[in-house]
């Protein structure tokens, strides 16, 4: 073992240790906890930027623990991971500064950031997993882990969507686990293998083969919450915005669209894919995912479940742009990995902002808003014209690129698509938008917190700068879309590898 | 070194207990410290019985120096010392746990009504555990006789020990039961004696042929042995019997004793008998396992009280084991009998840790209906902790020993092409995430006006959590266990017998 | 038919007979008692087995085995009398209740 190989292990234990550590302390123990979350965040972070250098240069990283005799614990960068863990990485040291902000005086704090640590170490080893056991194993660790977040307020509303997200989550795990067992005594390993590892057993298992993709696709469609797989979600929002924003907005539901992206691209190797004539289905899933998420967010008033729904419909221009199957769509999809997390990110900050500043839950009480709160206001505008795909803006990119995908292809369906959502997504935003900075106030906000009265800030700094920094990488991302560090230029990256081009 | 060699480790790891089980009962002022002595002593006999087999190979031992077939063999392989090494270990953990549960004898005039328990506590679960070893290392029909009903006087004494009127009914019925699965497998050893006239295990593989008496015998055996390992339909005396003991007790019966009759089956039939079992009795326990897990599961999900809940969920999960026998016969090979095999190891851990953290509820709350509990978590974190750690392992979910092996145990079945234990596998994890879960329910409710003040003692709590770490550290590093099993013992094929006593 | 074959069935129908009588009797007496004629039927077969011996002298490993057999059963009948005992309150001599 080099050092390299000791750094996807590294990386994995930046969290894991300090979630472990966390769970022992008492809640008296506040700077402890808070210094040992953002001592982990920073190594972690500074870890990732060390591993996207290497993996830049060339370099490769593994890390393998024997588990069974012909079964590895695989960790493993490559370029694709590295996309999923920087993503995840960044958004974690803010929401880890969202967080302590966010739960001030509340109960169970401990026992909070601990799962909240091993969610991310479940995230971070779904991104970098080098087998699809490996990622099956991660994969279910991460249903365990944010169980206990969504739950954490112990409400009987809370406990019900627990329930729920539980029913969805492990019959969604037990395909998956049914799937890759099935698919193991098949093809042995099923180490990721850019271009693909199925395409020999084409011959003799074709029919094995397609069944066993529709089951991974339903397995892990659960998670990216593909319809008619999405009930969980919008319930899951009882958690702490905080969950909310990390977990629902990034890193459950990614996981799900980051396993598709696997299985499609590094299992079955996407010209074995399309030759099986799997990957239609898929994209009709997910257009119809697409346009049924946008129609329930236009009907929501309560603001965390109108973005609830629209994450249901954005995630899954990550499965569509996989399975359009064309370079130019595979770039549209993959940095909508990053772009969507971004800007969906600042919105839930916002919105959890918006009540734990005043106590603002639902969509009709936000009028005036925008003079009360500017700052806050500006990042959800941001985030929210990013969705809807107004350029320079990050979702403009992730459009442009699936539109131009689907054209090459000779797909206009997919056009069509994308425009009616756009047309949705201007539909169910710009109302929010008009009425935030437009409208009058009127009356009291619905509970205003007062121990905030006197700061010159709007409400609480840690609460204030992470949407504030999002939103900014939300303008940035988009703005420099073309330099090779941006998330698009390392999209293109991995897409020649994936193609072999 | 060579002292190391030549000890008889295994009749000593069968004395100790033993002796240790006269000195409890003549000193019952030190009997728990006495317990842990001869406890930590014989596991450094098993700890250093497992180093001669890697240095040697499976030990052989002759009691009092006869050979077979008159004298009495002892036989240790990897199947062996690995079981005596769970007995040790999770036995440790259990006394370790009894000394705070147990009040002292000096205390007796406080009136509780566990002091009648605790005096004779110490040196009947000595004696049990004697009476573990010795069916564990005996290779010889009759001396198995032997050892199980001394298993089953113990076991049976223990299960009564808290006298009140539900446990001696449970423990009354258990006698029964037992002394029914006794007889039965020694009149199946008379006929064979009869036919073959040896009584070693080695002996008579190699003279057992095909045939009408064979085949009684053989189902004679079984059905004595499924009987004390409850199988379904022979599950109804386990539920009250676990029940109703007190805490260690039931951890004891639930994590080793049932474990002991499904070891002589695994032996017995796999290792004695191949030649003479068929598709029909092999798919016969098969399919009563697969029943078992099923009615199991539904039942341990309606429950009201915890510990019934625990209980039900043993007869699932013993029924998860009997699917070795279709899987094995099909070809399964190690990854079958293994996969069985870990099975019951990690379930002996997850069930011990489970039994003794349902016995610190119990001990704060006063009862152990599970609708009243709301609110446990806040009080006892760690025990929580414990009983979700161990759950996991239950549900067979990544990372656990239940996981690796429910995984060899539906690999096998994939490979053998048999698609309804496939389903029986994937659909008893589901179930059992129903009762899991509602196990767990009260974790995360907030504290309600009941309040649970009894003081309990930390080492009890952390002797729960410890069982449920190895449970967990099983999935962990599966190589060196999986290892020792298969490198002493085949029981793959036709090519078994060899490797049998 | 031999005479060791009668033995032998003898013994199976004992056995037989017990289990019956011990799975319907309601009795807990009753059914101790079943179970002491279960073994007894078992002894029954291993000692009928002893006769069969090639040599034409009987084998002592089954006499070995019912005498450790009688032991095991007497113990087995005494914990079961034991726990009857403790079910019936004020039956023990010297009883606390």
């Amino acid at each position: 073992m080099n050092e390299n190989s000791w750094m996807p292990l590294f990386i994995l234990l930046s969290s894991l240790v300090p979630g472990l550590i966390i769970f022992t302390l008492s809640e008296k123990q506040r700077a402890l906890r808070t210094t040992l979350n953002m001592a982990g965040a920073t190594i972690k972070l500074l870890l990732i930027g060390v591993l996207i250098w290497g993996v830049l240069n060339g370099n490769v990283y593994e890390t393998r623990i024997p588990l069974l005799p012909d079964m590895y614990l695989e960790l493993h960068a490559d370029a694709l991971s590295v996309l999923f863990a920087g993503l995840s990485t960044v958004l974690w040291f803010l929401t880890t500064i969202y967080a302590i902000g966010y739960l001030e005086g509340s109960s169970n704090r401990s026992r909070f950031f601990g799962f909240f640590s091993l969610c991310v170490t479940a995230t971070i080893g779904i991104s970098m997993a080098g087998n699809m056991i490996t990622f099956l194993m991660f994969y279910e660790l991460l249903t365990l882990t944010t169980y206990p977040l969504v739950v954490h307020r112990g409400t009987s509303q809370a406990l019900r969507a627990g329930n729920i997200y539980l029913a969805f989550t492990v019959s969604g795990g037990a395909l998956l686990l049914l799937a890759v067992a099935w698919l193991r005594t098949i093809a042995g390993p099923l180490h990721f293998t850019e271009t693909g590892l199925l395409s020999v057993y084409g011959q003799d298992y074709r029919i094995e083969l397609i069944t066993i993709f529709a089951m991974m696709i339903i397995g892990l469609g659960v998670k990216a919450a593909l319809v008619p797989l999405h009930a969980w979600l919008p319930k899951a929002m009882v958690a702490p915005a905080p969950v909310s924003a990390l977990l629902h907005a990034v890193a459950v539901v990614k996981a799900g669209a980051f396993g598709i992206v696997r299985v499609v691209y590094d299992v079955y190797g996407v010209n074995f894919a399309l030759e099986l004539g799997v990957l239609y289905p898929l994209a009709l899933m997910a257009a119809l995912t697409i346009i049924y998420g946008s129609l329930q967010a236009l009907v929501q008033n309560d603001l965390k479940r109108l973005l609830a729904y629209s994450t249901v419909s954005q995630v899954s221009y990550i499965a569509l742009g996989t399975a359009i199957a064309g370079p130019v769509a595979t770039i549209g999809g993959l940095v909508h990995l990053v772009h969507q997390g971004l800007m969906k990110i600042t919105l839930f900050f916002c919105a959890g902002n918006f009540a734990e500043t005043l106590g603002i839950h639902k969509v009709s009480e936000m009028n005036g808003l925008g003079r009360r709160m500017p700052w806050t206001m500006a990042a959800f505008s941001l985030g929210a014209l990013g969705m809807i795909g107004v350029p320079p803006l990050a979702g403009f990119i992730s459009k442009w690129y699936l539109g131009s995908g689907a054209m090459v292809n000779g797909q206009l369906w997919v056009v069509v698509v994308l425009v009616l959502s756009t047309v949705l997504n201007a539909a169910y935003f710009l109302p929010v938008l008009y009425r935030a900075w437009f409208l009058p106030q009127e009356g009291p906000w619905p509970e205003e917190h007062s121990q905030l009265h006197g700061s010159r800030l709007e409400t609480h700094w840690m609460l204030l700068i992470p949407p504030l920094v999002t939103a900014a990488l939300t303008l940035g991302v988009g703005l420099f879309a073309n330099s090779s560090i941006s998330p698009l230029g390392w999209v293109r990256l991995i897409t020649f590898r994936e193609y072999g081009l | 070194m060579s002292l190391i060699l030549t000890v008889p480790w295994m009749a000593w790891s069968i004395l100790l207990p033993l002796g240790g089980a006269v000195a409890t009962f003549l000193s019952r002022r030190y009997a728990s410290r006495l317990t842990l002595l001869f406890g930590m002593a014989t596991a450094v006999c098993v700890g250093a019985l497992g180093w001669q087999l890697a240095l040697k190979g499976p030990q052989r031992h002759h009691i009092g120096g006869w050979q077979v077939p008159v004298g009495i063999d002892l036989y240790a392989d990897g199947l062996a010392v690995l079981m005596l090494a769970v007995t040790a270990l999770v036995g440790l953990l259990i006394s370790f746990y009894a000394t705070a549960y147990f009040p002292k004898a000096g205390q007796e005039e406080t009136g509780d009504q566990n002091v009648a328990s605790s005096v004779y506590f110490w040196p009947l679960w000595l004696f049990l555990w004697g009476a573990l070893n010795a069916l564990f290392l005996s290779a010889d029909l009759f001396n198995i006789y032997v050892t199980l009903e001394l298993l089953g006087l113990s076991a049976v004494a223990l299960s009564g020990l808290s006298g009140k009127a539900e446990a001696l009914s449970a423990a009354m019925r258990y006698l029964f039961v037992s002394m029914i699965g006794s007889l039965s497998y020694l009149l199946g050893v008379a006929l064979l004696y009869n036919m073959y006239g040896v009584l070693d295990l080695g002996l008579l593989a190699s003279e057992v042929r095909p045939g009408p008496t064979s085949q009684a015998a053989l189902a004679l055996i079984t059905v004595g042995l499924a009987l004390k390992t409850a199988l379904f339909p022979f599950h109804f005396w386990l539920p009250p019997a676990h029940a109703n003991a007190p805490a260690p007790v039931s951890a004891l019966l639930s994590a080793l004793v049932v474990k002991a009759s499904f070891y002589l089956l695994l032996r017995l039939w796999l290792g004695v008998f191949p030649t003479v079992i068929n598709t029909t009795a092999v798919d016969l326990l098969g399919f009563l396992g697969a029943l078992a897990i099923i009615w199991g599961s539904i039942q341990a999900f309606r429950q009201r009280r915890l510990k019934l809940l625990v209980a039900y969920s043993t007869v699932a999960q013993l029924g998860y084991l009997f699917l070795v026998f279709p899987l094995v016969l099909r070809g399964g090979d190690f990854t079958a009998w293994g996969g069985s095999a870990y099975l019951a190891v990690s379930h002996a851990f997850a069930k011990a840790s489970i039994f003794l953290a349902s016995g610190i509820i119990m001990h704060v709350a006063g009862h152990d209906r599970i609708d009243e509990l709301a609110g446990i978590g806040q009080r006892l974190p760690v025990t929580m902790f414990a009983l979700a750690l161990a759950g996991v392992s239950l549900l067979g979910l990544p990372p656990s020993g239940g996981f690796i092996a429910k995984w060899m145990l539906l690999n096998a079945a994939l490979i053998t092409g048999q698609w309804w234990l496939v389903a029986v596998i994937i659909l008893g994890g589901l179930l059992a995430a129903g009762y899991v879960f509602r196990m767990l329910a009260h974790s995360f409710t907030p504290a309600t006006w009941i309040s649970f003040e009894q003081p309990v003692a930390r080492r009890m709590e952390w002797s729960a959590f410890a069982l449920a770490a190895v449970a967990i550290a099983l999935g962990l590093v599966a190589e060196p266990p999986l290892t020792l099993l298969q490198s002493s013992t085949s029981f793959a094929g036709p090519g078994l017998r060899e490797m049998i006593p | 038919m031999s005479n060791a074959h009668l033995y032998m069935l003898g013994g199976v129908c004992l056995f037989t007979l017990g289990t019956y009588a011990l799975l319907t009797k309601t009795q807990l007496l009753r059914k101790i008692l079943a179970a002491n004629v279960m073994g007894s039927g078992v002894f029954l077969v291993l000692i009928a087995g002893a006769y069969r011996s090639p040599s034409g002298l009987p084998d002592p490993v089954p006499h070995a085995m019912v005498l450790t057999g009688i032991v095991v059963a007497i113990s087995m009948t005494a914990l079961a009398l034991v726990l009857l005992g403790r079910m019936v309150p004020g039956s023990r001599k010297g009883d606390k209740e």
